[in-house]
């Protein structure tokens, strides 16, 4: 196939990765990259549920905005766009 | 009075902020520049996480490294990961409120250069809450800080060039495009050819991204529209038609970028009493405010995508102006820089108003949103909760917020106002312009609880007060 946009895929180089929780699982993750880029990776999108009626929400805007990224980072209410893996973090879906 | 802390704050580091800041700190003054993000660089020109050690340039990345050593090697105080939540006058200057890691300050300054950037609109459809979908733009924050890309296939879909550039940065970055779909049509897009030629070398990068997309068989879906999507906890199949509804397609997918063009972010200046009009050629409200940058409060200056959606080449040129006018009032001479600068600056508009024009969302995708579409993410207000309190006699966005709170929410309304507008408008058979915008409240950002450890309750989030009718 031709490609005219190469594929960077390969050379890419990222921090050594670390390990972190997602309500009791463990997910791979790089240490400084943003939270919300790791449990993509990971194919962890619902981060929450919305208050009324309770369907399945994720991040949306990636910037700071929408609020729905909201997750419980080791006992705190964090945007998962603003904040960054660092090594057994503690996160929970709200 | 005593002396303020610096000459000029500057408010937001993208291309604009930070040479209009650069501009004033080469004409000798004290210039402290704050931006939320880790680093210079704004929305266009995101710097990398920590994460990334290394990894192929883009144009962006090296324009974006460019003007983080640019301002790394002058005498600008920057102040980054530091949100603004609040300004206010104090004597002839400003006094600047910021958050940074849970912990608050001020500043203050004799003037203020507001450089706050455009956020994206998102036209409400069907299952545009399920986890997945996520903003066109938003989508390019991924690709430059993380060079992630949301999911193992991906429907990219919207207005304007950020289609191609989101659909070929995917692909570059080793995902799967699933299928373009814009609702623009190939003559939508020769229609402003005139005004691309400008910029040959932005019309060749675009033109690659399609022919990639095309070479590569990915279906590219012309005048067409996302009509749903589909998924619980995440997003597992789309369906497009045509603008016309003449053909339907459906696509496997586990991830949605879907945006509809930009808008100004122009709660800060209009909080600060700057008058707003609405010119859809902008991007919707835009603050009254002269070439330079000069607005009729005293001592408070605008540029850059805030002002107008005019592009990236735009907003550079836009913040050196506004920078040596705010220079030249402090009393610095600036020569001919400022007629260079102004004259680039109408150039490069041209170019980016044409990308505004083939941005901006088409009336059939307001259409879209079905009774039960949630209109208001934060509230989880249905396009039915607005219709009904607009029928029951609400013809403002400020009304809508204040009977169903749709737009009070942890976002302050950042993501439903427009469409709110939208439906009001299309009700009470008014233009979007007769649509009054919503009034802001602090927090301009908004400030997570972070600060307040422990149990999580939704209305502990600093959620603005209702605005007076
Ligand atoms: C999400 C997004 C992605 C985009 N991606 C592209 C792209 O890839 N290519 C392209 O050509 N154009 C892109 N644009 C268009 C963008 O508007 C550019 O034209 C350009 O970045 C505008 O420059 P600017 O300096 O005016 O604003 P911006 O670059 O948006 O800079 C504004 C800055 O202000 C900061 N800020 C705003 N409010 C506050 C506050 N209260 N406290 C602290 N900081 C604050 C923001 O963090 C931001 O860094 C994008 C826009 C958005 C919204
Ligand atoms: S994704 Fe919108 S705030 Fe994080």
């Amino acid at each position: 196939m031709i490609r005219l946009v190469p594929n960077h895929a390969d050379r890419i180089r990222r921090t050594a990765e670390v390990t972190f929780h997602f309500d009791g699982t463990t997910l791979p993750g790089c240490e400084g990259e943003t939270l919300i880029a790791a449990l993509m990776r990971a194919g962890v999108l619902h981060l929450r549920n919305a208050p009324h009626d309770g369907a399945p929400r994720g991040g949306f805007c990636a910037m700071g905005l929408c609020q729905e990224c909201m997750v419980r980072v080791d006992g705190q209410v964090v945007e998962a766009c603003r904040v960054t893996v660092t090594p057994g973090l503690q996160v929970a879906r709200l | 009075m005593t002396a303020a802390d610096v000459d000029i704050a500057v408010l937001g580091a993208g291309p604009a902020g930070s040479t209009a800041a650069l501009a004033a700190a080469q004409a000798g003054l004290r210039v402290a520049l704050l931006d939320e993000q880790d680093a210079p660089g704004g929305q266009v020109w995101r710097a990398k996480s920590a994460a990334i050690l290394s990894a192929p340039h883009t144009p962006e990345s090296k324009a974006g490294a460019a003007l983080r050593q640019a301002v790394a090697d002058s005498s600008i105080m920057l102040h980054p990961a530091t949100r603004v939540w609040q300004i206010a006058r104090t004597g002839d200057g400003w006094q600047i409120d910021t958050l940074r890691d849970g912990a608050t300050d001020s500043l203050t300054a004799t003037r203020l250069i507001i450089a706050s950037g455009a956020r994206e609109v998102v036209q409400p459809l069907p299952g545009w809450t399920t986890p997945g979908v996520i903003g066109l733009a938003g989508a390019t924050a991924l690709f430059k800080q993380n060079l992630t890309v949301p999911g193992a296939r991906t429907v990219v879909a919207g207005t304007g060039p950020l289609v191609f550039y989101v659909a070929s940065e995917i692909r570059r970055l080793g995902g799967t495009v699933a299928a373009v779909v814009t609702p623009n049509t190939r003559r939508d897009w020769a229609g402003s050819l005139p005004a691309m030629l400008g910029k040959p070398a932005l019309v060749a990068r675009g033109a690659l991204w399609v022919a990639d997309l095309m070479l590569s068989g990915v279906p590219v879906l012309w005048g067409h529209q996302v009509t749903a999507v589909e998924g619980d906890t995440r997003v597992s199949r789309i369906t497009a038609q045509s603008v016309t509804g003449a053909s339907t397609h459906n696509f496997a997918a586990d991830s949605l970028c879907l945006g509809n063009g930009l808008m100004p972010q122009v709660e800060a200046a209009q909080m600060l009493g700057v008058p707003l009009h609405h010119d859809a050629a902008l991007g919707g409200w835009v603050p009254a405010c002269s070439d330079d940058g000069v607005t009729p409060v005293a001592g408070l200056y605008l540029c850059g995508d805030g002002t107008g959606i005019r592009g990236a080449d735009a907003a550079v040129h836009h913040g050196r102006l506004c920078g040596l006018r705010a220079a030249a009032d402090a009393g610095c001479t600036s020569g001919h820089a400022m007629d260079i600068a102004r004259r680039n600056w109408r150039r490069a508009a041209r170019f980016g108003l044409a990308m505004t024009a083939l941005s901006r969302p088409t009336p059939a995708l307001a259409q879209l949103a079905s009774d039960d579409t949630i209109i208001c993410r934060c509230e989880s207000l249905t396009r039915r909760d607005i219709l009904a309190e607009i029928g029951s006699g609400a013809t403002s966005t400020n009304a809508v917020k204040s009977g169903l709170r749709a737009g009070m929410g942890p976002c302050g309304g950042k993501y439903c106002q427009t469409s709110v507008a939208r439906l009001i408008a299309a009700e009470t058979g008014v233009t979007e312009g007769a649509v009054p915008p919503p009034t802001p409240r602090p927090p301009l950002r908004p400030v997570p609880v972070a600060a307040a450890a422990g149990q999580f309750d939704y209305d502990d989030l600093p959620i603005p007060k209702p605005a007076p009718l």
